[in-house]
Formats: structure tokens, sequence, C-alpha cells
């Protein structure tokens, strides 16, 4: 863990876009390039995360550090296409299509409260999704692959990277979807994602050291990808030259 | 849409939670960045509680989303500093646990 080693933090605006200042150091990512968003306001949020540690850099607790680093890195080096296909993938798992039948009490939530998000995605995309209880999962038909692929295009790449990492966390398109369209928010997500831990802390009591600290990572990590989202998706706000369509 | 609740709240929580993540030593939590761009941001849309403006839904949206992250950054932080971040015991206390003291050896172990 490294120690704080600077006084100030603050923002400029370089060529590539906002740049982040560390006294008079200017950041950099884990590849020693110079660290450059797009958004003057995820800028501002990244400053806050780097003002906000203490005696010691916490990386941990960074995310939209994290996010910008991966985006401007790519250490995975995947194209758009791949992202793409990674995100897309989840859907044949997605968590909200598989159902349980045992217990009953667990089965009856998930309609419950899975149902009525299913039915917003396949309403606002128009297409079919379903639910199962199958071991093999849903059957997901292609064309609502295809749909889901057409529209995750219409993203950059920095969107996307944020995209993909949401869906990753919650192990649900479906659930990114509605966060990155507006229609849920990360805590109601984060629930619906970890609909099981509720039913089992509901059942059995809830343990702070491990159902607590799990969830609060969860909406932190998911609150930074839906934001990162957002703010490189903005045109208004957004210096193209850095987005690598 | 997602169930917000009133934009004076999140505002209010905002604020609170940019309080908490200054230090007493560094600038006043006013005078940040962060401050002053929330700010002018609900200022400039004007959230108030109408939910007629695309715009106004957007920018709650996204100040919502960001107080989550400060809040559950804050008590992810408190949480592993409570129970998973004390490390070992000493000797010292291992042995004060079961009732002993370790022995005091002159000139040290061996």
């Amino acid at each position: 863990e490294r120690k704080r080693f600077y006084q100030n933090v603050s923002i400029s605006q370089g060529e590539g876009g906002f740049e982040i200042n560390l006294d008079h150091r200017k950041l950099k990512t884990p590849q020693a390039k110079l660290f450059a968003v797009p958004s003057e306001a995820l800028a501002i949020a990244v400053a806050t995360e780097w003002d906000s540690q203490r005696d010691t850099i916490k990386f941990y607790t960074m995310h939209l550090t994290t996010l910008c680093n991966t985006a401007l890195d790519n250490p995975t080096q995947r194209n758009k296409t791949q992202l793409i296909r990674s995100a897309v993938k989840f859907l044949e798992t997605d968590t909200v299509c598989y159902r349980v039948e045992e217990p009953p009490a667990l089965a009856e939530l998930q309609k419950n409260e899975w149902d009525p998000i299913v039915a917003w995605a396949e309403e606002r995309y128009k297409v079919a999704i379903g639910s199962s209880t199958s071991f093999l999962g849903p059957n997901i038909p292609a064309s609502t692959k295809e749909t889901f692929v057409s529209h995750l295009a219409s993203y950059n790449m920095w969107a996307l990277q944020g995209i993909e990492y949401v869906v990753t966390q919650l192990k649900s398109l479906i659930l990114s979807m509605g966060l990155i369209d507006r229609h849920i928010t990360v805590e109601r997500a984060v629930l619906l994602s970890r609909l099981e831990e509720e039913y089992q802390i509901q059942r059995w009591g809830n343990v702070e050291w491990a159902h607590d600290y799990d969830q609060c990572e969860l909406r932190a990590r998911v609150a930074a990808g839906t934001l990162f989202v957002h703010l490189c998706s903005e045109s208004s706000t957004v210096k193209h030259k850095l987005l690598q369509d | 849409m997602a169930a917000l609740g009133s934009p004076l709240r999140t505002l209010r929580g905002l604020l609170r939670e940019l309080r908490h993540a200054s230090s007493p030593a560094g600038r006043p939590y006013r005078d940040t960045p962060a401050y002053k761009h929330i700010i002018a941001a609900f200022r400039a849309h004007r959230v108030t509680s109408e939910k007629l403006c695309r715009a106004q839904q957007e920018l709650h949206f996204q100040a919502a989303t960001y107080l989550c992250l400060l809040r559950s950054v804050r008590q992810h932080a408190a949480l592993h500093r409570e129970y998973h971040g004390k490390g070992e015991r000493s000797p010292e206390e291992v042995a004060g646990l079961v009732g002993f003291r370790l022995p005091q050896q002159p000139g040290g172990k061996g």
C-alpha cells in the first residue's frame, strides 16, 4: 500500500482531454500513459477519489480511476466487437432469467421481482427473452441477441468498457440495460442481482461483516460503472478524439 | 422510470458525503471542484419535483448514482476497518486472551 504522496489534487484540460494533477505531477495510467478523460465531470469525480485518500492510497476503493485506467490501457486488448460479444453472452445465463423451482418461496420471489424487469426489457427492445427453470438456462433467440448487439454498437469504446464491467458485476445484461436506460436505480439493480442472498438473509438473518460488506462493494462497483457509462456517453461533454470508435 | 425520490434529498445526501470525504486538514469541502460542479449543475437545471424534463431526470439519476457510489465506498471502508482491517493479534494479546502474560527475560530472548 502506497502512502499519500501529494498535497493537492487538481484538474487541467490538455489536448487529449481532462487530466489529473497530483501536486505538480500529472497522473499516469499503470502502463505509463498520460491519464486523460473525455468528460470534465468524470475528471472531477476521479480527482475526488484521489483527494479522499488519507494516509495510504486504497486503490481498491477508487473504482472510477480503475475504470478510466482500463479504458486508456485496454489491458485485455479487446476491441468493440469483443466487448459487445462478451456482454451479450451473459444473456444466455442472465441472472433474472435463470429460475429455481425450489424452495417455492424463492421461486415466487423471483417471479414477482424478476418478471417485471424481463417484461420491461422485452417491451423496450421489442425482443423475446423469457425465463427458464432448466439446467441449461433460457433459450435466447438469435434475433434477440442481434438486437442487443446492434444497440450496444451505438456506444463508444469507453462506454462499452463500462457496460461490460457492469454486466460482469451484476451477472445480468438485462439488469445492466435497466441501469443504462435509467429504468432502475443502482440499489434496486444490486438487490435484484442478489435476490437469492436477500431471500436467505430474510430467512436466516443478516451477517454484517459478510452480507453488508458484499452488498456495499457491489453497489460501489455498479454505481461507478453506471456513472462511467453515462459520463462517457454524453455528447455535450465528451471529447471525441479520445473515444476511438 | 427509476424511483429516485426527492432531488433535494439527493443533493443533501451528496453534500453530506462530500463533507465526509474531505479531510479536516485539507481544503474546506465547499472549495472542492466536486462541490462546485454539483451545485452548479443543480442550479443550472433547476432540479425540482417536476417529473417533466428529461434533462432534469438524467441529472437526478446521475446525482443519485454518484451518491450511491460515495456512500457505498464509505460504508464498505468502514466495514472493512471494523471487521477485516485489524490483522493478527500480537503474542501479548493472544496470551492475554487466556489470562497469561508472556515471561520477562532480562537481556531479551535467546
